[in-house]
């Protein structure tokens, strides 16, 4: 292994390739990228659209993190909610919210939300699948609301309602039975969060607070962590040991003693290198 | 060729295409699933590659989209140059794609459409990459529910409505039998006039013997 002094900076680092065939060797398996167990879900109402996410972060069984953000900035009119792999998600938003941008100032217009849904595919298609991030796309344009589901293989889907992640199938359920046509932004917001509590109570993947976004061709509204359905409650009684609880068998107390200490530097000689 | 890799998207489909006397009529099953889960049950698996030329995809939703959107982009800039393309220029592009990555694909795609030279025309690339011109084609994993009645039903030179009937037919026979195909009817009519699209609600769908 190369160490820090000789580490330079930028081209590849294969340090971790010989780390990994070492525990691969050992019968410890490769370690595992953090993957969000999620629930992820958006839909159109009357004049816009509504995103919608739980908070929980997941490595394994271990709870990553209790309230993190998987509603990405990809440009002023548009945002995506991001399952899978969490690195994958995060660095493939910001990817392509720089592509955007770059593409507004170049065009000197809004970019669509097909051209954002369209660099998303190409990119994940050429990574065959490797790069794990399975998206909602939502955004409003020149040509009104559209919202897009983008599966890590790089297929997409436009539909009127969607859900992803682990708690995809708890979130569809709620809006299969409760969703129709033109809702009002009021009823909109609400059944996006019974369909993300639907996922945080019903997922192990899933869980903590529900963020949601809202936008139409007015205004974008951030509300981060419009629900805390999981608010920790404040104790009944108090559990602390009473003062006094341990008997105190004796008591001694003692001097500090005063240590002195002489330290002499030599310097030494210049070696020899005749 | 490869299968389908773990976590892919699957247009386990039944699709279908028919030349009669002023053009051709293509369908389609609505369902893509990823594993036991239905991801889309209105899936619109009749995709545009140019004015009056379209394309049923089945296999891989990632790979037929990819392709579809290349050969899209392909006559777009070909018209521009040419004028309009022909529906066999298409499908050639199609099985160029289809048969040059054939390793690294799942894709069975039927071309159909009209055109000035020929006019209406129906072309099979099935998942090896070759090219077949079939008085009418049908494909993807509920097809093989339909072969028999297909060939016992099809008669040359059928007019426009006992061709819509027999697509319909098909499909729903397809659907039925076939776990993978479902939800509703998608069609195209594909003349010199341009295209008509024809939907057909999962609770209207032609019923056959139920047991």
């Amino acid at each position: 292994m190369t160490s820090r002094l000789q580490q330079t900076k930028g081209g590849f680092n294969f340090d971790n390739h010989v780390r990994n065939t070492m525990m691969e060797g050992k019968g410890m398996g490769i370690p595992k990228a953090t993957k969000t167990g999620t629930t992820i879900v958006g839909l159109i109402y009357k004049d816009g659209l509504v995103l919608g996410a739980d908070t929980r972060a997941t490595a394994g069984p271990i709870v990553a993190d209790k309230n993190c953000e998987k509603i990405h900035y990809l440009a002023p009119n548009m945002y995506c909610c991001g399952a899978g792999t969490a690195a994958d998600t995060e660095m493939t938003t910001a990817l392509i919210s720089s592509q955007l941008e770059l593409h507004r100032l170049s065009t000197g217009r809004q970019a669509r939300v097909v051209t954002a849904m369209t660099m998303l595919k190409q990119m994940l298609f050429k990574y065959q699948g490797q790069i794990g991030a399975a998206l909602i796309l939502g955004g409003v344009d020149i040509n009104g609301p559209h919202l897009y589901t983008i599966y890590p293989h790089g297929s997409t889907d436009k539909l009127p309602y969607v859900t992803m992640g682990s708690g995809s199938l708890a979130a569809m359920s709620v809006f299969e039975s409760r969703f129709k046509p033109d809702l009002t932004r009021e009823e909109g917001i609400s059944l996006v969060q019974e369909a993300i509590e639907a996922g945080i109570f019903n997922d192990l993947g899933s869980g903590s607070n529900v963020d949601i976004v809202v936008i139409n061709s007015e205004k974008v509204e951030v509300l981060r962590n419009y629900a805390k359905p999981n608010e920790r409650g404040v104790k009944e009684a108090s559990y602390k040991f009473q003062r006094g609880t341990t008997e105190v068998l004796k008591t001694s107390i003692r001097d500090l003693v005063d240590i002195k200490e002489t330290v002499n530097i030599h310097t030494s000689e210049a070696m020899d290198i005749s | 060729m490869s299968g389908l890799k773990p976590g892919e998207v699957n247009l386990g489909t039944s699709i279908m295409a028919v030349e009669f006397a002023h053009g051709v009529i293509i369908g389609a099953d609505s369902r893509t699933t990823t594993g036991s889960y239905i991801a889309n049950r209105v899936t619109d698996k009749l995709t545009e590659v140019h004015d009056t030329i379209y394309c049923c995809r089945s296999g891989s939703a990632a790979d037929t989209q990819a392709v579809a959107d290349i050969v899209h982009y392909y006559l777009q800039m070909y018209s521009v140059q040419n004028g309009k393309p022909t529906v066999p220029l298409a499908a050639s592009l199609f099985q160029e794609l289809c048969y040059q990555n054939k390793d690294g694909l799942s894709a069975g795609i039927i071309v159909g459409g009209w055109d000035k030279e020929n006019g209406g025309s129906v072309w099979n690339v099935p998942l090896g990459g070759s090219l077949h011109r079939q008085p009418f084609a049908i494909g993807g994993s509920g097809s093989t529910y339909i072969y028999g009645y297909c060939d016992a039903t099809y008669r040359d030179g059928m007019n426009q409505e006992e061709c819509i009937e027999f697509v319909k037919n098909s499909l729903a026979l397809a659907m039925s039998r076939d776990g993978s195909s479902g939800g509703v009817i998608r069609m195209a009519v594909i003349t010199e006039k341009g295209v008509e699209r024809i939907f057909v609600p999962g609770d209207k769908l032609p019923v056959h013997w139920q047991g």
